[in-house]
């Protein structure tokens, strides 16, 4: 506070004189693109509980360790063991632990869209140099961005791990850039379908228990669907059935397309052909939420 | 007044029911407008077109010399804005969401603090702007509203009914604000209500929409001081009975209308006549002079902006009613 100048007066310490003028600001403003850059910032934070209370930070903090734990003792088990790869491949590392990121999607959608409606903060963005693309893109590529650390992180434990263990580096840097691009697809899905979801209610439990539904029911349909069909033999009903739950959706991908070994019953995933429909799905999905949400702020404007 | 803040020509919006604004043309100046029109009248569908969120249906409007339709983002960038509504999350400190609020205006992270430290102090919170909004009393949350449009140092702020939800005492709080805005602040204000009464004490200028409708734009001095009407009353003596009469039509006989006071304290004793300037009042002293009556009181009467509208019909008189 640069205006209140204290001064040395006789009763010490207590005393100031606030030098209340007014002071007009003749300093830049930076416009849009840094507004957005500070949306982008400021929410990014708040998925972690940075810049929150204390509250808050629990849950995102202990995702987090739990994301990164099995990856810390895999490690410590291929260096103890001088194993030569790894107990578990890079790509598979999201899938396996696929419902500790549906927890961390569902608290955090919500939490970043939900209370900007449900407090009626929206119309106070939308009274700024931001145009409706801005908030989406923002809140957008911050919920993005943090899914990509939660998964990211663990991936570059195991690979740091690996070189530790003096694992082929040609091999390792593979997996792990293989690794990098799933999750970093696998982000920009959950994001999408997290904050579609939860840009519906600005009620936040409703939201919470709303992307759990979406993700997990869709996830168990999907996978019953692909037993049964498994068990009847119909390896190719398998395949199309696992377009239709976002982790197997991107189960398809890496399967076909980044060296993964698919999770599928009976361990066949898509071919390249079929793979090209499991990609554009994705992308299809990705790109379809962001216009919803498009859609959706262009209503609730002010 | 020169500058021209805000312009509108024949600005209308049109939904497929209603016409919230009905082409409506008007010029505000630098200094406090109050925008008066009972809820519904446009106000609000006024500051979004002005804001350049909204389109317009046809007509066009400028803000600050910049056009609405096209220069929405550059508007916004110099203009605050101060919803209605409650717009403010509970969980998070007064400084940490007008910071926020001013980067999100493009203050750079330095200067967004010092502005927040300096509006903060200047709307009136100190030591409770660390604590979380959540607890804040009506009027410290409204504070906090008006802040938020003031961090950025704007030339103009839009205040949409800044005293909804407030009680007397916070009300004139609130308007002494507003009026400060301007005057200390040097920062043009467009403050919205449904009461007239308030606006005539805060504004330079008022402008009374209905039905989107333009009723009546003109400074509050027009309102108020275009005609001084003097009251008087006098006594009655034994040769004047009715001293009121006897004064009435000696006036009359000069050639001054005079009315009776109806609807005023003292009805039938207060006679109210317009004054064209000094003499007015040396004839009203020689005519009292000249009857031998004693004169109770004679004194200026300033119009309530309400009386400008009285010979409205009954659904504007409601609608632009005096408050408080």
């Amino acid at each position: 506070m640069a205006t209140e100048q204290p001064t040395a007066t006789a009763a010490g310490d207590q005393t100031r004189i606030h030098n209340i003028g007014y002071r007009s600001y003749d300093g830049p403003r930076l416009g849009r693109a840094y507004a957005r850059r500070s949306l982008y910032s400021q929410s990014l934070r708040g998925a972690y509980g940075l810049g929150r209370s204390a509250k808050s930070k629990v849950l995102p903090m202990l995702l987090f360790v739990v994301m990164c734990l099995p990856a810390g003792i895999m490690v410590a088990v291929a260096v103890a063991t001088k194993a030569n790869e790894l107990p578990l491949d890079y790509t598979r590392y999201a899938i396996v632990l696929q419902a500790v990121i549906s927890l961390y999607v569902a608290a955090q959608a919500p939490q970043s869209v939900s209370r900007d409606l449900r407090f009626k903060t929206v119309p106070l963005y939308f009274s700024r140099p931001i145009e409706t693309s801005d908030y989406v893109r923002a809140k957008y590529a911050a919920l993005a961005s943090a899914l990509f650390i939660l998964t990211a992180a663990p991936l570059l434990v195991l690979y740091v791990g690996a070189l530790l263990a003096e694992l082929d580096f040609a091999d390792q840097t593979e997996g792990f850039a293989q690794g990098l691009v799933s999750v970093a697809l696998l982000s920009l899905l959950f994001a999408g379908l997290g904050l579609v979801v939860a840009s519906v209610t600005p009620r936040r439990g409703f939201g919470i228990a709303a992307v759990i539904a979406v993700l997990t029911i869709t996830y168990g349909a999907v996978s019953t669907l692909q037993a049964i069909a498994d068990v009847q033999d119909s390896s190719g009903a398998v395949v199309w059935i696992g377009l239709f739950s976002p982790i197997t959706l991107i189960d398809g991908v890496q399967s076909a397309f980044l060296g993964a070994t698919s999770a599928f019953p009976g361990g066949t995933g898509p071919s390249n052909a079929e793979g090209v429909v499991y990609v554009l799905v994705t992308l299809g999905l990705i790109a379809g939420a962001y216009g919803l949400l498009m859609r959706r702020y262009k209503k609730v404007g002010l | 007044m020169g500058v021209t803040v805000i312009a509108t020509e024949s600005l209308s919006k049109r939904f497929p029911r209603v016409t919230a604004l009905d082409r409506l043309s008007v010029d505000i100046g630098p200094g406090v407008t109050g925008l008066v029109g009972a809820n519904g009248a446009g106000k609000s569908t006024l500051i979004k077109i002005l804001l350049g969120l909204s389109p317009a249906t046809e007509g066009r409007a400028e803000v600050l010399g910049l056009d609405v339709a096209t220069k929405g983002a550059d508007i916004r960038e110099r203009v605050g804005y101060m919803p209605e509504h409650d717009c403010l999350p509970p969980d998070v400190s007064a400084t940490e969401f007008v910071v926020h609020m001013a980067r999100m205006s493009g203050l750079p992270p330095t200067a967004a603090r010092e502005r927040t430290a300096d509006t903060l102090r200047h709307v009136g919170l100190y030591e409770e702007r660390y604590r979380p909004i959540g607890g804040y009393s009506t009027g410290m949350k409204q504070r906090v509203k008006l802040a938020q449009a003031l961090v950025h140092d704007p030339q103009l702020v839009f205040l949409d009914e800044p005293t909804n939800g407030l009680d007397p005492v916070g009300r004139d709080e609130m308007l002494g604000l507003i009026r400060r805005v301007h005057t200390d602040f040097g920062i043009s204000v467009l403050v919205t209500s449904h009461l007239l009464g308030e606006l005539e004490r805060t504004c330079d200028h008022v402008v009374v929409i209905d039905g989107g409708k333009l009723l009546r734009s003109s400074s509050t001095t027009d309102f108020t001081q275009t005609t001084t009407t003097l009251a008087i009353e006098v006594t009655d003596t034994d040769d004047h009975p009715d001293g009121t009469r006897a004064v009435r039509d000696a006036l009359h006989a000069r050639g001054v209308t005079v009315e009776d006071g109806s609807g005023l304290p003292g009805a039938g004793h207060v006679l109210l006549l317009t004054a064209a300037g000094e003499e007015t009042y040396d004839l009203v002293r020689d005519v009292i002079a000249d009857l031998g009556l004693g004169l109770v009181r004679m004194e200026q009467r300033r119009h309530h902006i309400s009386e400008v509208f009285k010979d409205g019909d009954a659904a504007r008189k409601e609608a632009v009613g005096h408050g408080n």
